[in-house]
């Protein structure tokens, strides 16, 4: 009832998107892109060691990656709601029965399909640093990119609530969204890091999504990270009651 | 007739700001009724409160014996609302927007494709919205306004930014909305617009309710005034016209005389003037106050300052 049409509007925007070349590019291109890339540069084999001496751990390029996939589905997120709301056509659209809750719902929809298959077609054309035989948990590592997605998009909406205009949207998400890879864990371990920053690094969404999608990459399994599923599930809850406390319509 | 809607006492505060003060007054059922005023006099704040966006903080509002604030979902069903200025998605394509408006309500939409043939948007069915000219866009959202057989429509500002063209069509779109016997409820700046289309308009300034009635009526009560113009070349037709009682002032200019008055009866005292004096004129026009001339009678200002 409250959410009436939202299936049709999730297809239209879909659809919408797919008209925009450059964007669907670079939401789906450029993460694929980088994949090859970083694999191509550190000529790396999965299960092999490299041979080039990298501070990243070949392991977790495929986690980079994902992750960069996550930041920008929630970066494009946050910039559409302000230029609605920039727009005033939250508050207008209160008059009709379209919600904006629809409407917030069906770009987070649309936002987690196009993540889906962006890994696709990453693990499609990555396939060739792949050891013959291996066996990817891709099935696995989609859902886990989802739940992450999920957890990551309530920061987004608080950058959403906190931004003035559309034109800040983009820059503030990035300025904060970016600088939490450098302490996910990701490059430094989590428990290198100054107690500052590791206390930081433990209220991010970031770091337990890093931690859930490296273990199930190297196959440790679900059981092992209930602990990173329920911590992102927490962080969901907890960052979207503040931005629904502080979330401006108009 | 009864009322579809009743404001009554209506109040609506912005920190000090009184955006509508003591706003009260009655749509009848079937007319066309037009908010009129200049911008910022507080005409959106009332639409908006009358739709349910916005929660006065003093006063009643009743659409079709609904609160638009605790029943907005049953009064939604039964309304239509064209959004001010509102963009649609840059490619979202006519007749994708008018079947998604036509999914959000719980009974049947009316008939999507003959709705975009009467608003003569059948040939931009699959344009995409950024594509639409300033008008069609309007009529796209008056579409909206319809998808679900409303029997109130809200239409605001709604030929701001239009070509004379394109306004002329879009008010002929709004009296064929009376014809199929749904109540408008207008806002508008434009006097000419007000004039033209509303049986009925409620003049605001400053949040306030000046005075309510026919463009004609409001013309009549506040600007008695009319004035004859005519060109002729008969040497002492001067004195004749300032025998007649309801004249009030005759200007020379060379031939052509201004003459003013009040009352409905100038014009045929002159027209009668002239026939019993056997003046013959080579140019004759009437110019009558509007409603232009009522808001600056009862506010001392120009609508347009």
């Amino acid at each position: 009832m409250m959410l009436r049409g939202i299936w049709k509007l999730t297809w239209i925007e879909l659809k919408i998107f797919m008209r925009e070349p450059l964007g669907a590019f670079g939401t789906i291109g450029v993460p694929v892109l980088i994949f090859l890339a970083l694999g191509h540069v550190t000529n790396l084999r999965f299960g092999v060691p490299s041979p080039v001496a990298s501070g990243l751990p070949p392991d977790n390029i495929p986690v980079l990656v994902a992750i960069l996939i996550a930041i920008s589905a929630v970066l494009s997120l946050v910039t559409i709601i302000s230029i609605y709301r920039e727009g005033g056509i939250l508050k207008r659209l209160r008059a009709t029965p379209l919600r904006p809750q629809t409407i917030l719902s069906a770009h987070v929809i649309v936002k987690l399909l196009l993540t889906a298959a962006t890994l696709a077609l990453m693990f499609l054309a990555g396939r060739r640093y792949f050891p013959p035989g291996a066996n990817v948990p891709w099935i696995s590592l989609t859902i886990a990119l989802l739940i992450s997605t999920w957890s990551i998009l309530s920061v987004g909406f608080i950058i959403a609530s906190i931004v003035p205009t559309a034109r800040f949207a983009q820059p503030v998400g990035a300025v904060i969204l970016y600088p939490m890879i450098a302490i996910c864990g990701l490059f430094v371990p989590i428990s290198n890091l100054p107690p500052v920053l590791r206390s930081a690094a433990q209220v991010m969404p970031l770091t337990y999504a890093v931690r859930l999608l490296h273990g199930i990459w190297v196959g440790e399994g679900w059981l092992a990270h209930l602990g990173d599923v329920a911590a992102l599930t927490v962080l969901f809850l907890l960052f979207t009651a503040i931005s629904a406390k502080i979330f401006r319509w108009e | 007739m009864h009322s579809v809607i009743e404001v009554s006492g209506v109040r609506k505060t912005y920190g000090k700001t009184v955006a509508v003060d003591e706003a009260s007054f009655d749509v009848k059922q079937g007319e066309i009724f037009g908010l009129i005023g200049p911008n910022g006099a507080g005409k959106t704040t009332t639409m908006e409160c009358i739709e349910g966006i916005r929660k006065p903080d003093r006063g009643t509002i009743a659409v079709l014996g609904l609160d638009p604030f605790r029943q907005v979902y049953k009064m939604q069903e039964r309304i239509g609302v064209q959004l001010q200025q509102a963009q649609l998605q840059k490619r979202i394509k006519v007749w994708e927007a008018v079947d998604l408006w036509a999914s959000l309500y719980g009974k049947k939409a009316v008939d999507a494709e003959r709705l975009l043939e009467q608003l003569g948007l059948t040939d931009k069915r699959s344009a995409w919205f950024m594509n639409l000219s300033g008008g069609q866009k309007q009529r796209l959202f008056i579409a909206l306004a319809l998808i679900n057989d409303p029997e109130v429509v809200f239409l605001d500002e709604l030929t701001t930014g239009l070509d004379p063209q394109a306004r002329h069509a879009i008010w002929d779109l709004v009296r064929s909305i009376r014809e199929r016997g749904k109540t408008v409820f207008l806002t508008t700046h434009l006097m000419e617009e007000a004039e033209r289309l509303c049986d009925r308009v409620a003049i605001m300034d400053h949040g306030r309710i000046i005075d309510i009635d026919s463009p004609e009526g409001l013309i009549r009560r506040h600007c008695p005034e009319r004035t004859v113009v005519l060109t002729q070349d008969y040497e002492s037709a001067g004195e004749h016209f300032e025998k007649i009682p309801q004249v009030e002032s005759v200007i020379r200019d060379n031939q052509r005389f201004t003459i003013r008055g009040r009352g409905d009866d100038l014009v045929t005292e002159v027209i009668h003037c002239l026939s019993e004096n056997d003046i013959r004129v080579t140019d004759f026009r009437t110019i009558l106050p509007n409603l232009e001339d009522v808001f600056l009678k009862l506010t001392g200002r120009s609508i347009r300052e």
